[in-house]
């Protein structure tokens, strides 16, 4: 890297007469173009053409992808930097929101750059990718899809043809405080929502349980709360969009689960702050010892056990299926997908590429170092793997029978409707009749195609 | 300004407020990113425990902040310095020279400024795919010109106008000729306007996002915003609240020091140098 | 008729001698010279933001990606809409979404512009008066303006949490982020703490620039403090206050990362006309989100027009004086400009 000569910029802001201020100017334009010449050799703009089925190409290529969080992934890159002189990999670091990622890919799509290559995509994300023909189709024969959750690979697909390699899941358990519970004498979590509540009543006639709350799934209005409403309605035995793709919420299951979101609200059994906590409110007010059930992201697990005086529960709580209203619940499948870009140079090197990330090496240190869900069922049977994250065996159960989210090409639609009814169902703005007949009316026209 | 005693208290009670209203919530910042991140959710005025962690987290290994500090630097120090040479020529132009369409011109610029910024990302982006500016410099400084332009010349035109024309005539009696007026007196006279300007300018190329995100993708021409919107917690769920607030304190502080050392100089400097 | 006579180099001699021509080559000369110096400025806004808004207003008239083809890939190309996109805001659900977007946005416009005018301008004048500690005082004051939007949005929304700073600091609680008046009362405060020094700050330069011996004589004549603000320095700070105020106008006007980080996208309370186009183009339909954006943009050249009309004539005013009644007015100038032409 050429150091940047200390000129230009802050000696230049304050004096105001002509003289200084062209040479300022002159001095920026100089800068530009020496700084740009030492970094647009390689950045990538130039259009590539449009994706096919064919995967060709060798050579350098990019991956596109949210800040890597462990320090980890750099040196899987070194590894595959080392063994492919010919065929390296740059990281393009996405911001850490969600949305400005997707936001970043779309308009790299839309302007048919070849900058991105390999893209890390949210499960969500697959169907619109495919169907605006942003991605490309991939070999299933090339890829050993039958060793990972079927439930994963479900998500890298479109109209049966596979457009992304799972390499992440997630799936949300029922956090319990197993102290609690042990001095009200129950000796198993909760697996039917009636259960939960009884659970709940005799802890709060402890002298612990005083200011203790009973339950909380995130209900604020974001993409959490159309994955409460899933796993909900799902555990009722109903959908949200059918699996012809029409949507479902016109039937009693639908109506059972939206009103157990509803009624935990209303009842109380939520914390009155219920509809400002997102998923880091949750995990606080759990950590602060206020809550006895909670629906939650694995990822809570080693936080909420950390003993260095953030966690209050620390050693005092275990995972669970989510309860049900008959029986165990669903869970909402969450996780993230490798795909290549359509417009992208070198697919043959993307594939390989993709393969490493996803076999199994690379998942389990990806596992230890970042503890993100793997998608190999083997490593949640391995004994290393469970003795160090307990959650394992359930996690593998949750996403076994999880649910994904509705799959719509227009799903950024879809959730926001979903979002709004039963979010207003929720506040009580709306009854839950008319929440699920406006909704249904919605989904309608957004899923008919 | 005498003034007697208790005016003086009066003034500075006020100047007290003032400085209270706006440093407050800039406090809190402060000492949230002083927190450890195990305290990092603690509501007390002053933290239990200070820390540096959050600090180090900011500038640790692969952010690249430094270089994104730099980049920030460049960027938004052009972009001041072209705003003002630019700007000052137009405003020159607009405050007091007679030509038809002054109105229309005045109008135009102002207009600009009334469409959401989002919706000249996507053909910018296409434009400068095509002639490759993709990870440039410029490509990020001129789309902040053009957002700065046009408070700047309509700001630099007010404070043109606000000073009487007969100084500059009296100075082209003198045998200045239109250019030397202008740079020798108005320029001098208008510093306190001008250098507000400066600041403002800097300050929101500084902290412009969206562009610098989508004309760059290399980590070594990030600036400081996008590089910020890249700290990650430890899941995808965490937030790294206390390493924002604290990168916010470093964006922030730097820009307050450069003002508070270079207003003294500059406006007492150029004003010295003008009419008394 | 004069160009022939403009482009040749011994125009200035024979200037002299002739006494018709020298003031149409003045004229000339000046007419030049405003195009050279607004000639960068225009080129800059017509790349940057010209070109932007004119393929934008192009997409607005058609539709794209409508409907899947039988594999269920959207159907490529374009089609032309005509007016389609701007009726569809109108109805229906949508209808009503604009609606209380465009009362939010009147409602944030409204109360932030007037809150960080009273407060901008009492600062200035605070700190005009102090003279020991000024610089420290009028550094801090941009601390707000200085902090990034994102950053400041989320240190609000921790400061607004349910177990936050300023729920502590009321002694109850307030659900500040949940979708209703409060939120709109946590985005307004949020925006006044962060621009009302941008209003301080230009006023303050303003009153810097009037000279001592305006008030010098005031005094002399025996008008009050009181007197003196409203007679000499509102009349004199007024141009930079009215650009402030028109700027800070057009900006709450388009206002979306502040309500988007601190409350969220799509909440009913705080949804601003950007945060719905920011929606439909995230959502593919940048038609839709071009023809919010034009109509955002007449509401707020409507809105500008007003302003100037009423309360502008000290910035446009006096322009259209200085090109229509030029010779009438200033005698003396015309002259002198030939002179040191």
């Amino acid at each position: 890297m050429r150091r940047i000569p200390p000129i230009g910029a802050p000696r230049n802001t304050g004096p105001l007469v002509t003289g200084p201020l062209v040479t300022g100017t002159v001095v920026c334009a100089a800068l530009a173009l020496s700084l740009s010449a030492c970094g647009g050799d390689d950045g990538g703009g130039s259009k590539g053409g449009a994706g096919t089925a064919s995967l060709t190409g060798r050579g350098p290529i990019t991956f596109v992808t949210g800040k890597d969080r462990s320090g980890y992934l750099q040196k899987q890159l070194d590894g595959w930097n080392a063994d492919h002189p010919q065929e390296k990999v740059r990281v393009i670091e996405l911001p850490d929101e969600p949305n400005d990622q997707r936001q970043q890919m779309i308009q790299n799509a839309t302007t048919r750059s070849d900058a991105y290559t390999v893209l890390n995509l949210d499960v969500v994300w697959t169907a619109e990718f495919a169907a605006n023909r942003w991605l490309t189709p991939l070999p299933k024969d090339k890829i050993d899809l039958a060793k990972m959750l079927p439930a994963t690979v479900t998500t890298g697909q479109y109209r049966g043809n596979l457009y992304a390699v799972p390499s992440t899941s997630d799936a949300g358990m029922l956090y319990y405080r197993k102290d609690l519970l042990a001095k009200a004498g129950i000796s198993a979590p909760p697996k039917t929502y009636a259960e939960m509540w009884a659970d709940c009543d005799k802890v709060k006639k402890l002298p612990q349980g005083k200011g203790v709350d009973c339950f909380f799934t995130e209900v604020n209005k974001t993409e959490s709360v159309t994955i409460s409403a899933v796993e909900a309605i799902g555990s009722a035995g109903g959908s949200i969009v059918g699996p012809d793709g029409k949507p479902t919420l016109n039937t009693p299951q639908a109506k059972q689960g939206l009103e157990f979101l509803v009624n935990a609200k209303k009842d109380g059994r939520m914390p009155k702050e219920a509809v400002t906590l997102d998923t880091e409110g949750g995990r606080r007010y759990f950590q602060s010892g206020k809550l006895l059930f909670q629906r939650q992201w694995p990822y809570q697990y080693a936080l909420a056990d950390k003993d260095d005086g953030s966690s209050k529960v620390a050693g005092e709580f275990a995972v669970a299926q989510l309860p049900g209203p008959n029986g165990p619940g669903v869970a909402n499948l969450g996780g993230h997908n490798l795909a290549i870009s359509a417009f992208a140079k070198n697919k043959a090197t993307a594939l390989d590429f993709i393969r490493y990330l996803t076999g199994e090496q690379s998942q389990r240190a990806n596992l230890l170092a970042t503890s993100q869900a793997p998608t190999l069922a083997s490593l949640y049977d391995d004994p290393e793997m469970t003795k160090r994250f307990p959650y394992l065996p359930v996690l593998k159960q949750a996403i076994t029978n999880a649910r994904p989210r509705p799959v719509a090409v227009k799903y950024g639609d879809v959730t926001a409707a979903i979002q709004g009814d039963v979010y207003d169902a929720v506040t009580g703005k709306k009854t839950v009749d008319q929440a699920l007949t406006d909704l249904q009316g919605k989904l309608g026209p957004l899923t008919a195609q | 300004m005498t003034g007697s005693l208790p005016r003086r208290v009066l003034s500075y009670l006020g100047l007290a407020v003032v400085a209270g209203y706006c440093l407050a919530p800039f406090y809190w910042m402060a000492v949230s990113a002083f927190r450890r991140p195990q305290d990092q959710f603690d509501n007390s005025i002053v933290p239990a425990r200070w820390s540096w962690e959050n600090f180090h987290a900011v500038f640790s290994g692969d952010n690249g902040f430094g270089r994104a500090l730099l980049n920030s630097l460049v960027v938004a120090g052009c972009t001041t310095v072209l705003t003002l040479l630019i700007g000052t020529f137009t405003a020159y132009a607009l405050a007091r020279l007679d030509f038809r369409f002054k109105n229309a011109v005045l109008g135009l610029i102002v207009a600009t400024t009334m469409f959401p910024g989002i919706s000249q990302l996507v053909p910018l982006l296409k434009l400068f795919t095509d002639i490759e500016w993709i990870n440039t410099y410029q490509a990020m400084v001129l789309p902040s010109l053009g957002f700065a332009l046009p408070l700047s010349v309509w700001l630099l035109t007010a404070f043109f106008r606000q000073l009487p024309y007969e100084l500059e005539q009296a100075a082209m009696v003198d045998g200045c000729t239109r250019g030397q007026a202008f740079r020798k007196i108005i320029i001098p006279l208008a510093a306190p306007g001008v250098f507000t300007t400066a600041i403002l300018t800097f300050i929101a190329a500084w902290n412009e996002f969206l562009i610098a995100l989508s004309m760059v993708n290399k980590k070594e021409m990030q600036t400081a915003t996008v590089a910020i919107s890249k700290f990650t917690g430890v899941s995808g769920f965490d937030q790294p609240f206390g390493t924002q607030m604290a990168a916010g304190v470093i964006v922030t502080v730097p820009l307050i020091a450069v003002v508070l050392v270079f207003q003294r100089r500059i406006v007492a400097g150029l004003t010295a140098g003008g009419v008394k | 008729m004069t160009t022939t006579y403009d482009g040749t180099p011994s125009a200035a001699d024979t200037a002299a001698a002739d006494g018709a021509r020298p003031r149409r080559r003045d004229v000339q000369g000046t007419k030049r010279l405003a195009a050279l110096l607004l000639s960068p400025t225009l080129l800059v806004l017509a790349l940057v933001i010209g070109y932007p808004v004119l393929a934008g207003f192009r997409e607005s008239l058609y539709a794209r990606g409508e409907g899947l083809d039988a594999n269920g890939f959207v159907v490529q190309g374009e089609r032309f809409v005509g007016l389609d996109n701007y009726t569809a805001i109108f109805h229906g659900d949508r209808g009503d979404a604009f609606w209380n977007a465009f009362g939010n946005t009147t409602f944030f416009t409204v109360t932030t512009v007037v809150l960080e005018t009273v407060i901008g301008v009492a600062m200035a004048l605070i700190m005009q008066q102090a003279f020991r500690g000024r610089g420290f005082v009028r550094a801090s004051i941009l601390v707000p303006w200085a902090i990034p939007t994102a950053i400041s949005g989320l240190l609000w929304r921790w400061i607004f949490q349910a177990d936050g700073a300023a729920n502590a600091v009321l002694r109850h609680q307030v659900l500040w982020t949940a979708d209703g008046f409060q939120a709109k009362m946590a985005v307004v405060i949020a925006e006044v703490w962060k621009t009302s020094p941008f209003i301080g700050l230009l006023v303050l330069a303003g009153l810097q620039m009037i000279p001592r011996d305006v008030y010098e004589a005031a005094r002399v004549d025996g008008a009050g403090p009181v007197q003196q603000f409203w007679r000499i320095t509102l009349p004199l700070v007024k141009p930079a206050l009215l650009v402030a105020v028109l700027f800070r106008m057009l900006d709450v006007l388009r206002m979306f990362d502040l309500p988007a980080v601190l409350i969220g996208v799509n909440q009913k309370s705080v949804e601003t006309l950007t945060m719905i186009a920011w929606f439909e183009a995230s959502n593919l339909r940048y038609g839709s989100a071009a023809a919010y954006a034009t109509i955002l943009f007449l509401y707020i050249a409507l809105i500008a027009y007003l302003f100037v009309k009423l309360l502008g004539a000290d910035i446009i005013g006096e322009a259209r004086q200085h090109t229509k009644r030029p010779r009438r007015n200033r005698p003396v100038k015309g002259k002198r400009k030939k002179v040191t032409a």
